[in-house]
């Protein structure tokens, strides 16, 4: 934001006199040549979908045949009329907060507990981080033989004398063998994250409060955490939007079951759109998705006025 | 208690505090374990009742195996005519963008920037219908530049390289203009040359990101010859008799390049998400 600024006032101040505007002129042709492979791309993969998904969402388009304006019915059948939708939503939500919570607390702890270390920090680091870097669907097939009836979860289960059903084929078991694998998959990037953060404290600041008697319990939540919040309110904000469009899992593992147990609203996307070729409604239930989005980031920054400590 | 006992503490202390992290990362590591050691027994095995943690027998081939019959090892060229096309793309307009936002004055600059960076706020699977859409109608489905297009257009690599040509001076270029070259001439020779770390950054995570990617391609690569890698390991996994030694050959494939590369460029890595970290408000 101050770069802009800068370099706003810094074109203002020039003085412009006739032979100056003609080499504005020249500039600015220059200018457009050099943005327009980048506008082309936007306008037509960015700004036009855009606009279409808004279009769409109002006709009960099905890719096939042409298209009808149905006005809001699309939206009011969604909320009214279709059974799939409600549990759909819960199962995004309910995903988004125990997956959202884990992530923060177990990506904290391990960032913590690295920083705690005299020696090989950036190893533990790059073996957190490598599931970040692979394919989620490579990840999820993994996932998918451990947790198979008679694979290697049920062996250890059966072992140590623990009788639960199949992960992937029970109606409550499954969301969590879910978020379990996007935990795998996902703790990483926060890791590495909150842990480059946690470096940044200076560490006169941790000396200080050592020499005034603060034990390591209350360093941790009186100096280090209120000094890194800035960084975990990124964490938060960014994992969150992530989550609420959780696919891959999803599709290789369950495929929204049993029933719709792990139906979510980026496999319903897909589902109508993909499956059902409700081109029309699918785009509905992005706009639905988008604005929750919208919520819950807003209301994070909403609520990071009570826990974000800001220098200044 | 003696100076010496305290330390011989602290020394036990420590041991222990390593100890207990490695110990979580090695149980964090076994899901590339147990992918390596189903690969490599026959499909009976995989199976079969009680598990065995270690293969009966070592049956390497089934990589060979896996490369040619499946045939992962055409899925693997896809996916990197296509997460290579992708990220050359995307560097070229990105430079292009950013030298145009960092150097050049033109009218609504300022506006166009602060649109390039709303754009970073919409969600990807929001685009997916209307993007098939419009490739649809331009006869792009199931064929390589149906797949890279869309994604090429990214709008973070030019705020990404004009944060970075704004850190160069401008002096260096000076010179060049009163010789009388041109932007485009100034960009390749001399500012390109110095922003390979920013370049190199923008490659790496464009790279692992299409590597990755999956929904965009399997809506639009409708036949098997096309299919990317994640894609592909996909097509097997509901076929009747699962070979699944060689789809865990296929996962691992998928996973070396971003393996490789994590482990190689640690430091780039960490460099980058600390930045993130930095700017995390402060």
């Amino acid at each position: 934001m101050t770069a802009i600024n800068d370099v706003t006032e810094v074109a203002g101040s020039q003085k412009r006199s006739r032979w100056g505007s003609r080499l504005d002129r020249r500039e600015g042709r220059t200018a457009f040549f050099f943005l327009l492979p980048g506008l082309i791309g936007m306008v037509l993969f960015l700004v036009v979908p855009i606009i279409a998904s808004v279009v769409l969402s109002f006709t009960n388009w099905k890719l096939l045949g042409t298209p009808q304006f149905v006005g809001i019915s699309n939206y009011v059948r969604l909320f009214t009329a279709d059974p799939q939708f409600w549990p759909v939503l819960r199962n995004t939500l309910f995903f988004t907060a125990e997956y959202l919570v884990l992530n923060i607390v177990i990506s904290l702890g391990l960032a913590v507990w690295i920083s705690s270390l005299k020696m090989g920090q950036r190893w533990f680091r790059v073996v957190f981080f490598l599931p970040t870097f692979t394919p989620g669907i490579a990840v999820a097939i993994v996932w998918m033989l451990i947790f198979a009836p008679g694979g290697f979860f049920d062996f250890i289960m059966r072992s140590i004398s623990v009788e639960m059903p199949s992960m992937l084929t029970d109606q409550t078991l499954a969301m969590q063998a879910i978020i379990i694998v996007s935990l795998w998959a996902g703790v990483g990037y926060n890791t590495v994250l909150f842990n480059a953060a946690l470096d940044m404290v200076p560490q006169s600041y941790l000396e200080a409060a050592r020499i005034d008697g603060a034990n390591a319990w209350q360093r941790f939540w009186k100096i280090r955490l209120p000094l890194i919040s800035p960084t975990l309110f990124f964490g938060t904000v960014m994992t969150a939007i992530t989550s609420l469009q959780v696919f891959d899992q999803i599709y290789v593992m369950t495929r929204g079951g049993p029933g719709n147990a792990t139906a979510t609203l980026g496999y319903a996307i897909y589902q109508r759109g993909f499956q059902n070729f409700q081109m029309g409604y699918a785009s509905t239930i992005a706009w639905v998705m988008f604005a929750m989005i919208m919520a819950l980031t807003a209301v994070q920054f909403w609520l990071q006025r009570k826990w974000v400590h800001y220098d200044n | 208690m003696t100076t010496k006992s305290r330390t011989r503490l602290s020394l036990a202390l420590d041991i222990l505090n390593h100890g207990g992290l490695l110990i979580v990362a090695l149980l964090f590591l076994f899901p590339f374990f147990w992918m390596v050691t189903n690969a490599v027994r026959s499909n009976a095995e995989v199976m079969a009742y009680p598990v065995r943690i270690l293969p009966h027998v070592f049956e390497w081939d089934n990589f060979a195996k896996a490369w040619t019959q499946l045939p992962f090892g055409r899925f693997f060229f896809n996916s990197m005519f296509v997460s290579v096309s992708v990220t050359i793309i995307t560097v070229i307009v990105s430079c292009l963008s950013g030298y145009a936002f960092a150097r050049l004055k033109f009218p609504g600059r300022d506006a166009l920037l602060m649109a390039y960076l709303g754009t970073l706020m919409v969600p990807a699977i929001m685009l997916i219908i209307p993007l098939f859409l419009i490739v649809n109608s331009l006869g792009m489905v199931n064929t390589f530049q149906g797949v890279i297009l869309p994604v090429a257009f990214g709008t973070f690599g030019a705020f990404l390289m004009r944060q970075f040509f704004l850190s160069i001076p401008m002096e260096l270029e000076e010179a060049a203009r009163i010789d009388g070259a041109s932007r485009l001439r100034i960009l390749v020779s001399i500012i390109v040359p110095l922003s390979m770390p920013a370049i190199g950054l923008l490659s790496l995570f464009t790279f692992i990101a299409q590597w990755n990617n999956f929904l965009w391609p399997l809506i639009v690569m409708t036949g098997t010859d096309n299919a990317t890698l994640p894609v592909g390991l996909t097509y097997f996994q509901t076929q009747q008799g699962t070979q699944w030694n060689f789809i865990m050959a296929g996962a691992a494939l998928s996973m070396l390049p971003g393996v490789f590369l994590a482990i190689l460029l640690q430091k780039l890595i960490y460099n980058s998400i600390a930045l993130n970290a930095g700017m995390g408000g402060r």
